[in-house]
């Protein structure tokens, strides 16, 4: 029906240096008004200007629900990523104009589970920020297992151990702390839901002791933003719309199709949502999937492709778009 | 100018009319001379004045009336309102959205006033005027989805999302076409739709989940429903089929004009911000054949939809008993002659 959400323009309010590879962002309706309420574990789509590129990254939310006067989003540095972090770090000041997505939730709470279990690891903390605020304010029954490095990259920690007391248990992996897992899987009261938000390996490891333990799949979730890889450029024909493109190392395909002027639909640029999925009409060479939505047989076939994520190899590639 | 209610009933004596400035708004559903399936969804957008999609929320003459036939179905059976636990938070979205909404497009008639979570609600038609606190629910006479929605026309669905499904959580339903929201609750998409014919086959529901779960914050969706109905009745439910069931039988020659009623469910689709559930409002207009009929058109492409209607579709909507007698009726309005294109009146 559309291409991604209604927009909102926004201006950067305030820009606060949290540690050494995170920085925080605060966003607030131009016109002054308040901002459309959200659910904690949304995300926005920021776009981010960069000279001739248009990005478009999805940050979750940390603020709380309970306050729409202005959108936090927290972004840590990523040195060998595709230069939209490293942009939101250098060139995103206090008084810059910029347009967000209206917020969409991927990765919401289940209401009915008697507790939440959450499991953040690094940067995996920001949509917990947020979903601990919402269950805190309606007296909602959690706790958060929060691994980090040290304890100076142990984003908000602080805050939350302020905020929650000892529903926040810390974990430091230079000190050689770890969450056991399976002793606190296998200690929880019937009807909890646990949530998992950080790296792919940790995410995988969680759900993969849930399931062994029993754990319904259904009360199990996670929040698997990949971010879009860079890759080597290649070059694509868009059978729909008759244009060739070539895309940029440090592109995405999506966004490549998007610079060429042709929209196709997207939510979440991470591969989780669906939305973008397209065709292949014919190919020559190789695909590197790296979304969460197909299925290996889809991924096999070499008929579809997340163009947000996912990029290619070879000599020809055709798409329906 | 406010909107002029109406005093009618939509049981025993049955004196529901439509105005003629009613008729013309009536939002017919059949954009061509044949119906079938399809999934006919489009971006709930503000449409002409003078139409049902003049605001988002439709306010009309039959408001009051609705609202008392309600209370009428409530007192009789409590199970037409229900909510499950998981889905108070998903209430105070929807009361939030319906308040805004008939304040917006009828300030004559509605007034919410917001000081932080001290929020007063003014209903004149209703003679309502309550203060209380957002969120919490003992400021309340009602749960959050059962007070505003015995203010508001229309069913509502309140669709729990999880698991990539949508789940009938909560609802106030006591103006539905042949369902029960007490059968169907806790049940998800495909296990709700299941009696309905032909549309799983042709992938239908697959795609409107999709799109539905999809549903965006700000970016509210519609389709258009229909069925006919027997006396301009709100309530055609299971639990009261004995009352309005045997009403099929009653339609003669004589009385199709005032007795066979084309009913019109505009649904919409809305993502509720805090819960991040859906609310689906069923909103039924009715229109007996008599008034439907002075449109020229809409007589011609009604009897023709009628006349090419598969029979299974027929059947689902109960239309089997009374269908002959109904095209007779309307073949004599029906000279042959082309329709132009679209839904409106000529």
């Amino acid at each position: 029906m559309s291409t991604g959400t209604t927009k909102l323009d926004v201006v950067v309010s305030d820009v606060v240096p949290v540690n050494d590879l995170v920085t925080r962002f605060h966003f607030r309706r131009r016109d002054g008004g308040l901002l459309p309420t959200f659910s904690g574990g949304a995300h926005v789509v920021v776009e981010m200007r960069d000279g001739e590129l248009t990005r478009l990254n999805p940050y979750s939310l940390m603020g709380s629900p309970l306050d729409t006067s202005e959108y936090t989003i927290s972004v840590r540095r990523d040195d060998l990523g595709r230069g939209g972090s490293l942009f939101m770090h250098r060139s995103v000041k206090p008084g810059l104009e910029m347009v967000v997505s209206y917020p969409v939730n991927l990765f919401s709470l289940d209401l009915r589970a008697k507790k939440h279990l959450m499991l953040a690891g690094g940067i995996g903390i920001t949509p917990f920020m947020a979903q601990t605020a919402q269950l805190a304010g309606s007296g909602g029954n959690f706790e958060l297992h929060y691994t980090c490095r040290t304890a100076s990259l142990g984003t908000y920690a602080d805050v939350l151990q302020q905020r929650h007391g000892n529903r926040i248990r810390l974990y430091h992996d230079d000190r050689d702390e770890r969450i056991e897992l399976d002793r606190l899987l296998s200690s929880q009261p019937l009807g909890t839901h646990l949530y998992v938000c950080g790296p792919a390996g940790m995410i995988n490891w969680v759900r993969d002791r849930a399931a062994s333990l029993g754990w319904p799949t259904e009360t199990v979730h996670y929040e698997h933003f990949a971010a879009p890889q860079p890759g080597l450029p290649f070059d694509v024909t868009l059978a729909v719309s008759g244009k060739t493109i070539r895309v940029g190392e440090q592109q995405s395909l999506l966004e490549a199709i998007e610079a060429a002027g042709v929209d196709p639909p997207y939510l979440c640029r991470g591969g989780v949502c669906g939305q973008c999925e397209t065709n292949v009409i014919s190919y020559d060479g190789k695909f590197i999937h790296n979304d969460h939505w197909l299925s290996e047989e889809d991924h096999r076939s070499g008929c579809k492709i997340m163009p947000c994520v996912s990029r290619f190899e070879g000599k020809s590639l055709v798409l329906e778009r | 100018m406010g909107i002029t209610f109406r005093k009618e009933t939509f049981r025993d004596d049955f004196t529901f009319k439509n105005s003629p400035e009613h008729i013309r708004r009536f939002p017919f559903p059949f954009h061509e001379d044949s119906y079938m399936y399809a999934v006919n969804i489009e971006p709930h957008v503000v449409g002409p004045k003078g139409s049902v999609l003049e605001n988002l929320i439709d306010v009309d003459e039959h408001y009051v009336a609705e609202m008392q036939d309600r209370a009428l179905v409530l007192a009789e059976d409590p199970l037409r309102c229900q909510s499950l636990p998981h889905m108070t938070l998903a209430g105070w979205d929807l009361l939030e959205l319906l308040m805004e909404q008939q304040a917006l497009g009828y300030p004559e008639h509605f007034t919410l006033e917001r000081n932080g979570d001290r929020w007063r609600w003014i209903n004149r038609p209703l003679g309502i005027d309550d203060t209380f606190t957002f969120g919490d629910t003992s400021t309340l006479p009602y749960g959050p989805m059962e007070y505003i929605t015995r203010q508001s026309q229309g069913d509502f669905c309140i669709l729990d999302q999880r698991d990539g499904n949508l789940w009938m959580d909560a609802g106030m339903v006591t103006t539905q076409a042949d369902w029960s929201l007490d059968f169907d609750i806790g049940m998800n998409f495909f296990e709700w739709h299941a009696p309905v014919p032909l549309a799983h086959e042709k992938g239908i529901f697959v795609r409107a989940l999709k799109f539905l779960t999809n549903i965006q914050q700000g970016k509210p969706a519609r389709r258009l429903n229909w069925t006919m109905t027997i006396n301009p009745r709100l309530d055609t439910s299971p639990e009261n089929y004995h009352k309005w069931g045997p009403d099929r039988t009653t339609v003669t020659p004589e009385n199709v004009g005032d007795k066979v009623h084309l009913r019109v469910e505009l649904q919409s689709f809305w993502r509720l911000p805090r819960s991040n559930g859906i609310v689906f409002p069923i909103r039924c207009y009715l229109i007996k054949m008599d008034e439907l009929v002075t449109q020229p058109k809409w007589a011609r492409r009604l009897h023709r939809v009628i006349r090419d209607l598969p029979e299974e579709l027929a059947t689902y909507k109960g239309l089997t008993r009374y269908r002959p007698t109904l095209l007779e009726w309307l073949s004599k309005l029906d000279d042959g002659s082309a329709t132009s294109p679209g839904f409106g009146p000529d």
